[in-house]
């Protein structure tokens, strides 16, 4: 900074230098520094991919095709029916793929979460399905549960277990969504989990054992207390990945009964009425939903203990 | 569960191997009830791994550990009921101080009131009465170490197991907390086992310091036995003798041997059978009398000083001999940085060891906690052979 000038001849009020920190520091202080910029290209992709397109979708969804009242398409999803079910529909089908994909894969890390033989041999098979993507593994589904010429049902034909008049029917239904879902949704949820259960100090676990904790309390009273902050936010995650199911909702499901999923309402909202009025409602109390769900998840979980586990984080 | 009292534990052959490594070579020691025994050692040599097979936080690969009558080593850790410290403190961070001490107590089936009462007492002794409430995140190291302390204690479990407890503590706190360990084992009489790489802390605790080194026990003593009579190079580096000089016998009389190397003479306690060849002679660095002449011309040499470091009522010095090999001393009388000064040392507290000192010698942990063994915190670690 430079020097100040000196005080004028008749120093009658002299200014005594100025107390406080130099404005950058003050700046400084409160977080305002050259390292925002790093935020800049974020902060551009954050506005143009999602904000602009939220807030025209949310305009849209205002301004109905076929009626002057703005909230038109709001009150014809919920009064009719086909539209509202979806909504059930989507749920019935996410919550529990969620919920699966959770709980297989607390038991799986948990075995795997310090060093082990073939620890990334296992990590890397149960991880391959996100590389096949959705449509890979739904011609997949559909050829291995084929009811009839599939090997899943060849194998309980050949066991007895079933009789070729009777397959059991994992395809074009409910059950072959939610097993789609978990296939592709499972590798998020268990590197999820795994990296929370990794950042778990194991002399945790060995403290509770030499006061005396069987591997069973020791998992409920020192690992899952600790652990369930992250379960939280791995499902809810998996949900919402689970909540926009489309594909597989086509492919291996019921589109047009009980896997007619709410992204398939909107899509068929914008493609076969090309009402992107209406498209855009859908797609906006889709949001909502998926909003409300987390917030109940994240309101349970910070009602737990959030500090630190003492591990490497 | 298990019996609070035992008459002694053993440790017959144990052994630990981590794939071709040998980490524990057949580890033989029996400890009687009541006895603070300090494992001592440089990381590595094996004593944590003899810690955690003693809890049974690692399985053996050969041998068998008894308590009396009672094979422990075949046990899970929670069948075991001993209690243990860690390094770092491993308290459950979403459990209040008052549940992390009760947590054995919990484990047992206690009654809520006896629990209460125990850990009431257990607190009390470790003086964080006022904390039983909060969190351990919310606590100093030294204040969660004293939970770790008394998580274990309440238990009153037959054995207690400390893996270096203090070393995550700042120096002034590890002399507090030094002395509130002895404190406890003195008032309620638990066996420990304590693991340390600090000499100072194994000398100040230990009723018998076991000495580890690659997993094979070098000396087994009380701290006074060790201190005064280490039975090889290795132990005398981890009892303060900084100066390991590798010279050559040239007369051996009775208990006393000369020794010549790097342009000095001197006379020492001859350990160990041999008459003549190399052997390595150990000086603790406080041994020698600096720029005084002496009476007597035995042991007398001339170095020049080149590190001097203020210590208070002491110099540590760092000089060299007149062929070269560095040498630490400690005097009260000043000396300067360039001067040539005449030390001696008596000759009973030189020891010479008819072995060399394979490796480098121990490295001596710094901060003032090094004190008693060595105390002196010059620049580099010692310049014996390597």
């Amino acid at each position: 900074m430079t020097v100040a000038p000196p005080a004028p001849a008749p120093a009658r009020r002299h200014r005594p230098p100025d107390p406080r920190a130099h404005l950058s520091h003050r700046l400084a202080e409160r977080g305002i520094d050259r390292t925002l910029w790093l935020l800049l290209p974020g902060v551009v992709f954050l506005v143009a991919l999602f904000i602009y397109p939220l807030a025209y979708g949310l305009g849209l969804s205002f301004q109905p095709l076929k009626s002057t009242d703005p909230l038109y398409n709001y009150k014809q999803f919920f009064t009719d029916h086909l539209q509202r079910d979806t909504i059930g529909t989507t749920l019935r089908i996410s919550l529990p793929a969620a919920l699966v994909n959770v709980i297989a894969s607390v038991p799986i890390a948990y075995r795997m979460r310090g060093r082990m033989r073939g620890k990334r041999f296992i990590t890397t098979m149960l991880v391959i399905p996100i590389t096949l993507g959705t449509v890979l593994t739904a011609d997949g589904m559909l050829k291995f549960f084929d009811p009839a010429g599939g090997w899943f049902n060849k194998t309980l034909f050949a066991l007895h277990i079933r009789t070729p008049d009777q397959p059991v029917l994992l395809i074009n239904n409910y059950w072959g969504v939610v097993i789609s879902l978990i296939i592709s949704g499972f590798p998020f949820a268990f590197l999820l989990i795994l990296s929370y259960l990794s950042g778990i100090d194991p002399s945790l676990d060995a403290a509770a054992s030499t006061l005396g904790a069987s591997p069973r309390r020791r998992f409920w009273q020192i690992t899952f207390p600790l652990l369930a902050p992250g379960l939280a936010i791995t499902f809810c995650l998996t949900f919402v990945l689970a909540f926009s199911v489309f594909p597989s909702a086509y492919l291996v499901g019921n589109p047009t009964s009980t896997t007619r999923v709410i992204s398939i309402a909107a899509y068929e909202a914008r493609s076969v009425e090309t009402n992107d009025s209406k498209a855009s409602t859908i797609a906006l109390i889709m949001a909502v939903i998926e909003l409300l769900v987390i917030s109940v998840v994240l309101f349970g979980r910070g009602r737990l203990y959030r500090g630190s586990t003492g591990g490497k984080g | 569960m298990s019996d609070r009292r035992f008459d002694h534990l053993r440790l017959e052959q144990v052994r630990r191997r981590f794939g071709d490594k040998v980490v524990l070579d057949d580890l033989n020691l029996q400890i009687a009830g009541g006895e603070f025994v300090a494992l001592l050692g440089p990381s590595g040599c094996g004593k944590s791994t003899a810690l955690n097979c003693l809890a049974g936080l690692l399985p053996l690969s050969g041998g068998s550990i008894w308590l009396d009558q009672r094979r422990v080593d075949t046990q899970p850790p929670e069948k075991r009921g001993f209690g243990m410290v860690f390094q770092n403190y491993a308290l459950f961070p979403h459990m209040s101080v008052r549940r992390n001490v009760g947590f054995g107590l919990a484990m047992r089936g206690t009654g809520r009131q006896e629990t209460r009462r125990r850990v009431d007492e257990a607190l009390r002794l470790v003086q964080l009465t006022p904390y039983a409430d909060r969190l351990p995140g919310q606590l100093s190291g030294g204040q969660q170490q004293r939970v770790a302390i008394a998580r274990a204690i309440v238990i009153e479990p037959p054995l207690v197991l400390m893996d270096e407890p203090l070393s995550n503590l700042d120096a002034a706190l590890r002399l507090d907390m030094r002395t509130e360990i002895r404190r406890l084992h003195q008032s309620l009489g638990l066996t420990t086992i304590y693991v340390t790489h600090d000499q100072e802390e194994a000398l100040s605790l230990a009723d018998r310091l076991v000495v580890l080194r690659e997993g094979v026990v070098q000396q087994v003593g009380t701290p006074e036995e060790l201190y005064r009579s280490p039975v090889n190079p290795y132990v005398a580096s981890f009892m303060g003798y900084r100066n390991l000089l590798p010279m050559t016998v040239t007369g051996r009389n009775g208990d006393e041997a000369t020794v010549h190397g790097f342009g000095i003479e001197l006379t020492g306690m001859a350990r160990g059978r041999f008459d003549t060849g190399p052997a390595t002679v150990a000086v603790r660095p406080e041994d020698f009398v600096v720029g005084v002449e002496p009476a007597n011309p035995q042991n007398h040499i001339r170095i020049a000083v080149e590190v001097v470091e203020y210590h208070g009522r002491e110099q540590a010095i760092q000089a060299r001999l007149p062929e070269g090999e560095v040498l630490r001393l400690r005097s009260s009388n000043r000396v300067s940085r360039g001067d040539t000064v005449s030390a001696w040392v008596r000759h009973d507290h030189v020891l010479v060891f008819g072995e060399q000192l394979d490796g480098p010698p121990v490295e001596v942990a710094a901060g003032p906690s090094a004190g008693v063994a060595a105390n002196d915190s010059a620049p580099s670690t010692a310049g014996a052979p390597s």
